[in-house]
């Protein structure tokens, strides 16, 4: 992932449309990097949460290629920080959505092992399917 | 003297009634005990488990709709007089009041739902979706303390939080940073209640299912901080919490092998000991790290 930030000319729809489908106002992200500083996952990210609503905003599509979108887990923490009002959960679940909207699956149920299949309790499951596929 | 009985309609959710068996059936004892009947929803379904956070996707809030016109349906047979359906899971609390909220804002988004489900008596939005320790929050001070039997006394708590009964905003119980609502419980019983900042941060959720050592890193920083705090258990109300918490201490202990095993309970298994219920009651599970002093 490139740490270079180009603006992409003709992409402004790929702003538009995860701005409709997460219903956020993506260009009010000031970068002050709160989401970042309270995100729990931050130190398994590949892009912070604040470089990931930075990439949407320049229409750099190649976000959808991040680790990050996959490790947000939801937990709202950055949502209930954030100065300018963003749901930054409501962003990531866009871009998690673009990918599986093309049946194209992040985990594949069937590889996971059989033991840990029965161990799970059923919301982690439910849950990851919700999260992890199509 | 034995308190007058409320009835309210109770939805369990799926993990409820399999891994996290005993926190319905200590929780159904406790509330029993404060003269709360918790009535299971009849047919009831899935809530979903998370909440659809894409605004061009109803069709995954039908499920939790659903559920809630099952609680206008106790009501209209006489099942029980009362509007507000009462959820112990932190994730089927969260998405059942977010979809609810949502329809309610949303007359349109609320038709179309209704719609498609054109046989089902039309959800008409007067249902309030709450957490059991709300419930527990409004009875009289000192309902709680006076049915102690044998009070928890000098057992160090730690309550955990998570995520989903906090955030966000407009669906949280209580303060998203400074929560407090089930450490009063806990006082209530007479443990020592030992707060840190860790008590609010993501166990890493369903992640679980995908990065176990991910999960694991963040299990080990909230209960090594809950131990450095002088936490001997921790207790928490979502039953992915408490699996990430207690059953993904093996993983911690491959990745720092000098981590020591804490217990993890529901909030509800530790007022059942308290209330002096049988172990039935308390929901210890066979596997179950218990502190010593818990079984006296």
């Amino acid at each position: 992932m490139a740490n270079r930030l180009m603006i992409s000319t003709g992409n402004e729809e790929f702003l538009e449309r995860i701005s409709e489908m997460s219903g956020q106002i993506i260009t009010l992200c000031e970068q002050c990097g709160v989401c970042s500083g309270s995100c729990p996952m931050v130190s398994e990210m590949d892009i912070t949460p604040s470089q990931m609503m930075r990439m949407v905003q320049l229409g750099q599509s190649e976000v959808l290629r991040a680790k990050t979108i996959w490790l947000c887990a939801s937990c709202f923490t950055c949502t209930v920080r954030c100065p300018r009002g963003l749901d930054l959960s409501k962003v990531a679940e866009a871009l998690r959505q673009v990918i599986l909207r093309q049946a194209v699956d992040h985990i594949d149920i069937k590889a996971l092992p059989r033991d840990e299949l029965v161990e799970l309790p059923q919301i982690a499951l439910v849950a990851g399917m919700r999260k992890f596929t199509g | 003297m034995e308190p007058d009985i409320h009835k309210f309609p109770y939805y369990p959710g799926c993990t409820l009634k399999t891994t996290a068996r005993n926190f319905e059936v200590s929780a159904l004892a406790c509330a029993k005990k404060l003269g709360i009947e918790l009535v299971e929803l009849p047919r009831w379904n899935c809530c979903g488990t998370v909440f659809s956070l894409t605004d061009d996707d109803l069709i995954h809030h039908v499920a939790a709709v659903r559920n809630l016109i099952r609680v206008q349906e106790m009501n209209r047979d006489g099942m029980v007089e009362e509007n507000r359906l009462v959820t112990l899971c932190s994730m089927c609390f969260n998405t059942l009041k977010r979809v609810n909220l949502l329809v309610k804002e949303n007359p349109e988004n609320l038709e179309k739902i209704n719609n498609f489900m054109y046989l089902e008596d039309d959800y008409e939005g007067n249902v309030e979706v709450i957490h059991f320790l709300e419930l527990l929050r409004e009875l009289d001070p000192g309902a709680i303390s006076q049915r102690v039997e044998r009070p928890l006394t000098g057992l160090r708590v730690a309550p955990y939080y998570g995520c989903l009964m906090l955030r966000p905003r407009e669906v949280g119980i209580d303060d998203p940073e400074e929560p407090t609502i089930q450490g009063a419980i806990l006082a209530a019983v007479g443990a020592e209640v030992i707060y840190n900042s860790y008590m609010k941060v993501c166990c890493g959720s369903y992640q679980t299912v995908n990065d176990k050592s991910a999960v694991a890193r963040l299990v080990y920083d909230i209960l090594s901080h809950a131990q450095a705090d002088g936490a001997q258990a921790i207790v928490t109300s979502c039953p992915l919490c408490a699996y990430n918490l207690d059953s993904r201490q093996k993983e911690v202990r491959e990745i720092y092998p000098d981590f020591e095993q804490i217990p993890v309970f529901y909030f509800t298994q530790l007022m059942a000991v308290a209330f002096g219920f049988g172990a039935d009651l308390c929901g210890f599970d066979p596997n179950q790290l218990v502190p010593e002093h818990l079984l006296k």
